[in-house]
């Protein structure tokens, strides 16, 4: 029999079941997969914010998108091509996304009466014609694995657990991937369980095998490998990708690092991570709450460490005070905001670019703090570097936001050589002839770093305004004034220590779509998409918030209309507003969800076509 | 550790007799009212700093916010003011950072207690190695005069203008229930009393919570001169000493026995008890210490001063760093490049 091979620029696949399905875990083989086949890759893990939610409840489905192609994928995917369901509720759910002839793969055995009712529906959609518009393939997985591993003699609830790897065999098959992969995690993972271990990889060679054997399935599909820059790669979430970053940057400043933090959905996987790199002599403090996370950061700064801090946005509104401290102190601290939507505990699972604000704004008192923004998850290893080298290089706490989007989903990095990273070394001040704790270095204007140990540079420090220079307290209104102008001056001349924004695209003209953030993916698949079809369109994106690039102005000001798609109501849009005095039009999603990239495009393309829409 | 920070970790001994307590003075005003119990705290930090043989570059003093918080810029060593409350959060992640530190507190009844309760009871249970000087005088006396979480029962303040109604901490029972290893109480007033307490505070290994009672002159004066005032003392107070039994008054002729649990005051005068019926302290014994705390505001027996715990147990930032060695004895030496390529990493040529 003869099978049928298609080649395909970019699919996605989305794996859905119960939460106790393993639907994140093979979704993670699948992806790590994909990228080792040289694809470029970008995944979503969707899971419900309850732990374990009732067993085949509309509300505990649990789902792992990935979007992987021979062209460079930006984003999750707006439509599903492949979905994987092994029960009815995880059907009901996800089939408003496939899209039209996509693929149907259903686990028979989810759809039992007790499945159907629980996904309320009436008769088997498996059954009743209802998915005639898809390509739908049944098969009954339980059976199958129950057969398969009948001589083994293992659990019925064993045997039935294994359904999810026959599943990602299946699919391995159905895009002619390789199963060395997941076999080599297979035998490490169950490296103790030697039955378990045979039970899997059987379970990963019958889906595979069942693919290649079914008489009615004919076509097979092929993605080429992208063609990325050269270089060794992996697949990392962001928030691993921030955990590295801290551990990068501390060894590159030749400082031990120190975590203080408190767990919060969706920045603990950052606070697991580290609490994982003890052999790296990192010191981490799960603390009694957010507040103590920043402040015992903020005494580890104080005692020479690399100091960092993460959270999201209900932690970051306790830590507002002991930022004010930060920033009086003038002391190095990286501060991860993996910013969730709000207010509140508002959707605590859901992304949302919700923080800009309080990170601008959020304080007492003239207190500017350092924004830098990453793009997406593999970018947030370079922002935590530089995150780092802005606290450290110019003495001042720097907040880094991330988003529950790209903190969880995946994406292939470049992995860099530590050679390639900025030198991040500091000098602590030693010498107490030239010693004054508010001396500035006259090109950073960052004030000297003296830390506890080092004899004869005794001194005070505190949240009391300090007198210039000396570090005494200081009530003298002409000094105030001039520390708070010093500190501002501090940190806008970093300004000229970061990259220029760059811009795609025309670098004149009517339309400049500015974003920042996680958004990047779907922009820049809209932008791309624009542009193939000839419009003429710009786009700017910006990883560094506060301060600005210094061109931002100047390449403003070169555009006709400006537009700002934001998953908020326009915290970036207004900033700009106010900053350049241009109106500034407003693309805005806030529903806990990213965009997708059609969404984009549609609104670019109405703003295209109506010039006079400013 | 090959880091920046070697060369200023190192130990350097100094000889005990390098310092006077003039090298622990600042030369600027100390800007408390005449009368403060801060002074009395201040001298006797200032004069027990050269007995501990411990160079200055490494005592790091740490307040929240406080007439008592302003401390740390008295102290010729490294100060560290920081905000309301939080001084025992950033004591504690500078000690984790630093063990060759020895890092002190300074803390007001509210900063510590109140707006700092939650760092206060986590810093007492994980017994990070830090000595805590709380200023106890029953008043919020920076912001003017409120009333305090160790207020009384009645007391009028500004904010209670018909007399508190709510129910005051014991310090000395909260610091012993959330687990710390030393607890101790004194006085402003007895000079010798806090010297012997803040060095017992410093050889002390964990956290060591020294509750002191600071007269407030402006705010709340008099709040202590029942316990603290030579007329009165001997007669309302008692002396924890180990291993010693728990008699008081002018004469010594009255004892402390436990009725069960219960603490009852009995005279040595008409012959019924003898001074070996009471009870003998053990500063080891915590089920004691607990029920000695619980005098404190029992007005049926004298007000304990003095230690009533102190206990050995490894300290936090030593487990912590045990753990490092631990790890890293088992999986080697953290390769950032390892970490960095994980476990499935590919190359694109
Ligand atoms: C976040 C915050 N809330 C309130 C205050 C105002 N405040 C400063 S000190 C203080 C109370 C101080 O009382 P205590 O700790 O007993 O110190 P004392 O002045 O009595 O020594 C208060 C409420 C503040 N500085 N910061
Ligand atoms: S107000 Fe009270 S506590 Fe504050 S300095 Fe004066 S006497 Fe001391
Ligand atoms: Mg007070």
């Amino acid at each position: 029999m003869s099978k049928k091979v298609e080649h395909l620029d970019k699919v996605t696949i989305r794996f859905a079941g119960d939460s106790g399905d393993g639907m994140q875990l093979v979704g993670t083989q699948f992806s790590n997969t994909a990228g080792t086949v040289g694809n470029s890759v970008n995944t979503f893990p969707d899971y419900p914010s309850e732990i374990r939610a009732p067993e085949g409840t509309l509300y505990g489905v649990s789902a792992y998108q990935i979007h992987f192609g021979s062209k460079k994928v930006n984003t999750i995917g707006d439509k599903i091509d492949v979905l994987v369901c092994m029960n009815a509720s995880s059907l009901k759910v996800n089939l408003p996304n496939v899209r039209e002839k996509g693929i149907i793969i259903a686990n028979t055995a989810g759809f039992g009466e007790k499945n159907l009712k629980l996904a309320k529906y009436e008769t088997n959609p498996l059954d009743n014609g209802s998915l005639s518009k898809y390509q739908l393939i049944k098969i009954n997985m339980s059976e199958m694995m129950k057969q398969e591993l009948a001589d083994l003699g293992i659990s019925p609830k064993a045997v039935e657990r294994t359904k999810n790897i026959f599943a990602l065999g299946f699919v391995y098959w159905l895009f002619n991937r390789p199963l060395d992969l997941t076999e080599k995690w297979l035998k490490e993972k169950f490296a103790n369980k030697p039955q378990i271990l045979e039970a899997n990889l059987r379970a990963l060679r019958a889906g595979y095998n069942y693919g290649a054997t079914r008489q009615e399935m004919i076509v097979q599909y092929n993605v080429h490998h992208a063609d990325l820059p050269k270089g060794t790669y992996r697949n990392i979430t962001g928030n691993e990708a921030c955990a590295i970053g801290l551990v990068a940057a501390a060894t590159k400043a030749k400082l031990p690092l120190f975590l203080g933090s408190y767990p919060i959905t969706p920045a603990t996987e950052i606070l697991h991570f580290i609490s994982g790199y003890k052999q790296f002599g990192v010191k981490v403090l799960q603390a009694e709450d957010e507040i103590a996370g920043i402040c015992s950061a903020i005494g580890a700064s104080y005692g020479g460490y690399l100091a960092a801090t993460t959270t999201s946005g209900p932690g970051l509104s306790l830590k507002v005070e002991a930022l004010g401290l930060a920033v009086i102190l003038e002391l190095p601290l990286v501060v991860i905001d993996v910013q969730r939507a709000g207010p509140s505990t508002g959707l605590p699972t859901k992304p949302e670019q919700s923080d800009l604000n309080i990170a601008y704004y959020g304080r007492h008192g003239e207190a500017p703090i350092p924004i830098v923004a990453a793009s997406g998850a593999a970018d947030c290893f370079a922002m935590t570097i530089e995150a780092a080298r802005i606290a450290l290089k110019y003495m001042t706490p720097v907040i880094l936001l991330s988003d529950g989007y790209m903190a969880q989903g995946t994406e292939p990095w470049r992995i860099p050589d530590m050679n390639e990273l900025p030198d991040l070394t500091v000098n602590f001040a030693t010498d107490p002839e030239t010693f004054k704790p508010y001396r500035r270095d006259p090109s950073t204007l960052a004030r000297m770093w003296a830390v506890p140990g080092t004899p004869n540079l005794e001194h005070r420090i505190g949240g009391l305004e300090k007198e210039d220079i000396t570090g005494l307290v200081s009530h003298d209104p002409l000094n105030h004034q001039k520390m708070v102008e010093l500190r501002q001056k501090k940190i806008d001349g970093i300004a000229n220590d970061i990259p220029l924004a760059e811009v795609e695209g025309e670098q004149s003209g009517d339309l400049l779509v500015v974003a920042w953030g996680s958004v990047y993916g779907p922009v820049k698949t809209a932008f791309d998409e624009l542009r193939e079809q000839g419009h003429k369109i710009s786009y700017t994106h910006l990883k560094y918030i506060r301060p600005f690039p210094k061109n931002l102005g100047d390449i403003l000001s070169r555009f006709e209309r400006i537009v700002v798609p934001e998953m908020n109501m326009g915290q970036l849009a207004d900033l700009l507003q106010s900053k350049f005095l241009r109106p500034v039009l407003r693309i805005n999603k806030i529903q806990g969800m990213p965009f997708k990239a059609k969404e984009i495009e549609i609104k670019l393309l109405e703003l295209l076509n109506n010039k006079g829409d400013k | 550790m090959t880091t920046m920070l070697q060369d200023i970790v190192v130990k350097r001994n100094v000889p005990t007799n390098q310092y006077t307590p003039k090298d622990f003075k600042v030369d600027i005003d100390v800007r408390w009212c005449a009368g403060c119990g801060g002074y009395s705290i201040l001298s006797q930090v200032q004069r027990i700093m050269p007995e501990l043989g411990i160079p200055r570059e490494k005592i790091v003093f740490v307040s929240g916010i406080g007439c008592s918080s302003r401390f740390p810029y008295y102290v010729n060593v490294y100060g560290f003011h920081s905000i309301h409350g939080r001084a025992l959060a950033v004591a504690s992640g500078l000690k984790i950072a630093r063990p060759d530190l020895s890092v002190w507190i300074a803390t007001g009844d509210g900063d510590c207690m109140s707006i700092g309760g939650n760092h206060f009871i986590h810093a007492c249970r994980r017994n990070v190695d830090i000595n805590v000087l709380m200023f106890n005088n029953e008043v919020y006396s920076l912001t003017k005069g409120q009333y305090s979480p160790t207020s009384q029962p009645g007391q009028k303040t500004k904010t209670s203008p018909f007399g508190v109604v709510d129910d005051p901490f014991n310090p000395a029972s909260l610091a012993l229930g959330a687990g710390a290893t030393f607890v101790a109480r004194g006085y402003d007033r007895d000079p010798k009393m806090l010297q012997y307490l803040f060095e017992r505070a410093a050889a002390h290994k964990g956290i060591s919570f020294v509750e002191i009672y600071a007269n407030c002159v402006i705010f709340n004066d008099g709040a202590f001169d029942k316990y603290t005032e030579k007329e009165y003392r001997d007669d309302t107070t008692v002396w924890l000493e180990d291993g010693k039994p728990l008699i008081f008054g002018k004469n010594r002729d009255k004892g402390i026995i436990l009725d069960g649990f219960t603490p009852v005051v009995v005279s040595f005068e008409d012959g019924n008890y003898s001074p070996n019926d009471v009870i003998v302290h053990n500063e080891k014994d915590s089920t004691l210490a607990f029920i000695l705390a619980n005098m404190t505001y029992n007005p049926n027996v004298p007000r304990p001063i003095g230690v009533f715990q102190s206990i050995e147990k490894p300290s936090y930032e030593e487990k912590v760093e045990n753990q490092i060695e631990e790890v890293t004895k088992k999986l080697g030496e953290g390769d950032i490049n390892h970490l960095m390529c994980g476990e499935d990493f590919w190359t694109i040529d």
